[in-house]
């Protein structure tokens, strides 16, 4: 037994989508979990299954889309095929997420307080002059700058940095056990985007949430998360610890991402490139989803899924290369 | 010693906001920037959203009339010509935007996208623009049953490609790139980084490479300005921006970006900027920084610091102490 206990287990979990063009296999039997108070990063190119994998475990995704198998357990309790009614207990409370986009995520009709609040109204049935009041104070905690006053304003009168702020606060309101953060900084500059970071790092410490974070960039990923889990056209090819990520990348995908990257430390002439480019998930690759594009392909990766492997302990890596050695000893 | 390609001295670009008739205010986008690009080099800016560094480019194509300053291109003063006399500049000049789902016409063919310029420069028509198309297409990697496909069907990384293509059509001596790599992934963005720099030794090329994320525009740059709100604050060669920054904007700028080293998160941080970058319609006064600046004097929100050189060409504007 493990000394953390798991709050979210992601088992097996195969999301399709039922387009004209054919089926799409998004996610094909993703599998990770999440202990108590961790920060869990998803790492990936666009494309790879990680915004999928949240709309997924939130039981969001949207038609033609499907949770073909596999289950999410919350606590031990499986989320998967729970009713719309049971999932809005959940979604907002239990589980909150921060999406990329604030603009675009907040209602530009409702006064910012009033969408923080919103919570606490429907979750928890405060009164409304109360969790009007709550929702201040909690803006105040993410550091809003007058929150009082711009609990009052509109969300276009607010900078995309204050905007993300009041996302934050809206999903801390009910101080779930989960926040899944889909690319929260993307969008933001570099200096507002470290101090998102920070803010979302020093209240995760306050309320002790797990968190799920979904990023395409390795450098966040090293500055946020305890583990990672590489994503490669709907799969999870490696899962690790950050440190060992950064040290001792074991699958061919994940070593050649972190050689792409021109890093601000020091600059090398060249980079290392990916020879061919992701698959369509129509007709991904069989075997391995990596194989036409890896350096060590062997006769096997086309043909057999290969399944995760522990090559040290805590690390994982599905990859026929390791699976061979581990036959050979 | 290089020659310059382009000066800029004293360029200034100021939008009216205009309510009803009257003039009601100014936007500083870009206030008093001298800047040197040297035939042959690659001169990166950096800056956070509304520095002023896209005007700051476009400007210096003379796609926006400056408000007041010159843009030396070859030694002669381009901002005080017609449009007419433009052509000869508009054909050395180019430009790489950086999403290429909204900079190709999804209309056009590839072929008439990428040869577009050799037929606006009267360089080839018919046949003999079909050849150059093609052999643009090879230089950028891509196939010759690409010419006549449309925009949708190619991938992120692919139209960025022929964006490039036709950067190169007219055979440019200058191509501005602004965010060019910003929409990719990481494995597409190490490519097109890599093929810019082949191309830029192939065909001699001067780059001019925007970009907010600052690991690109070390890699590509031998020279960095640094803006922050229309004002040029720091300029050196990479080394010097990067290994000794001075300016306390580019110094937090710096420590803001998060870095590959899982082992920094428990570092603290040299500089940590707080608040976010005040409007510019009515910039601070005095030095633009100076209400988020940890190193404040009580004279900076008077003085206005120029430009100084503090050794080999690293210019800062910052008051000494």
């Amino acid at each position: 037994m493990e000394a953390r206990e798991n709050l979210l287990v992601v088992d097996r979990l195969k999301t399709q989508f039922f387009t004209y063009g054919g089926v799409v296999e998004a996610l094909d039997e993703v599998s990770f979990e999440i202990e108590r108070g961790e920060i869990f990063g998803l790492v990936g190119e666009s494309g790879c299954g990680k915004s999928v994998t949240a709309t997924s475990i939130l039981g969001l995704v949207a038609k033609p889309g499907k949770i073909v198998s596999g289950r999410v357990l919350l606590d031990g309790e499986n989320l998967v095929g729970k009713s719309e009614q049971e999932m809005n207990r959940v979604r907002g409370s239990r589980i909150a997420m921060i999406f990329q986009d604030p603009t675009s995520s907040l209602n530009p009709l409702f006064r910012i307080g009033y969408q923080v609040a919103e919570p606490y109204i429907y979750h928890q049935r405060r009164a409304k002059r109360q969790a009007l009041k709550d929702a201040t104070g909690i803006l105040a905690k993410t550091g809003l700058p007058d929150a009082v006053e711009k609990s009052r304003n509109y969300p276009h009168e607010l900078s995309g940095g204050m905007r993300q702020r009041a996302m934050i606060a809206m999903s801390l309101t009910c101080e779930p056990d989960l926040l899944i953060a889909d690319e929260p900084t993307t969008n933001l500059d570099v200096t507002i985007g470290r101090q998102i970071l920070d803010l979302v790092k020093d209240l995760q410490r306050e309320f002790g949430a797990s968190v799920l974070w979904i990023t395409h960039d390795m450098a966040v990923v090293a500055q946020m998360c305890d583990r990672v889990g590489v994503m490669y056209a709907g799969t999870i090819v490696e899962k690790t610890d950050v440190r060992t990520l950064f040290r001792n990348a074991k699958h061919p995908y994940t070593e050649r991402l972190l050689r792409a990257i021109p890093s601000a430390v020091k600059s090398a002439d060249k980079l290392e490139e990916i020879p061919g480019s992701v698959p369509q998930l129509i007709h991904p690759p069989t075997g391995c989803r990596f194989h036409p594009r890896c350096d060590h392909v062997m006769e096997i990766c086309s043909r057999v899924k290969p399944l995760e492997q522990e090559v040290e302990p805590g690390h994982t890596v599905a990859c026929h290369l390791f699976g061979r050695e581990r036959e050979g000893t | 010693m290089t020659t310059a390609l382009f000066e800029c001295r004293n360029l200034t670009k100021f939008f009216p906001i205009r309510s009803l008739l009257r003039e009601t205010g100014r936007v500083h986008a870009v206030e008093d920037v001298n800047l040197i690009i040297p035939e042959g080099g690659t001169v990166g800016l950096v800056g956070e959203s509304g520095c002023g560094k896209t005007t700051l480019a476009r400007t210096i194509l003379l796609l926006i009339d400056p408000t007041s300053g010159q843009v030396i291109f070859r030694g002669e003063d381009m901002a005080s010509r017609s449009k007419r006399d433009l052509r000869q500049f508009r054909r050395e000049t180019a430009i790489v935007f950086q999403d290429p789902y909204s900079s190709l016409d999804p209309r056009m063919l590839i072929a008439d996208v990428v040869g577009e310029p050799l037929v606006i420069h009267k360089v080839a028509f018919g046949e003999d623009r079909d050849n150059l198309v093609l052999s643009l297409l090879k230089r950028v990697g891509l196939e010759a049953d690409h010419m006549y496909r449309y925009p949708h069907e190619f991938s992120g990384g692919q139209r960025q490609r022929l964006a490039i293509a036709r950067a190169l059509a007219a055979d440019p001596k200058f191509i501005l790139l602004d965010e060019a790599t910003s929409a990719l992934d990481v494995s597409v963005q190490a490519k097109i980084l890599n093929m810019l720099n082949g191309l830029k030794a192939d065909l001699r090329l001067t780059y001019m490479f925007i970009s907010h994320d600052l690991s690109v525009v070390r890699h590509l740059s031998d020279h960095i300005g640094v803006m922050y709100l229309g004002r040029m604050v720091e300029y050196g060669t990479r080394e010097q921006v990067f290994d000794t920054p001075t300016h306390p904007y580019t110094r937090g700028l710096l420590a803001a970006a998060p870095s590959l080293d899982p082992n920094d998160r428990d570092r603290p941080r040299e500089v940590v900027l707080q608040g976010e970058v005040p409007s510019a319609v009515e910039p601070p006064s005095g030095c633009r920084f100076h209400p988020r600046c940890p190193g404040r004097k009580p004279e900076c929100d008077r003085v206005r610091p120029e430009l100084i050189d503090i050794g080999d060409g690293h210019l800062v504007a910052c008051l000494p102490e």
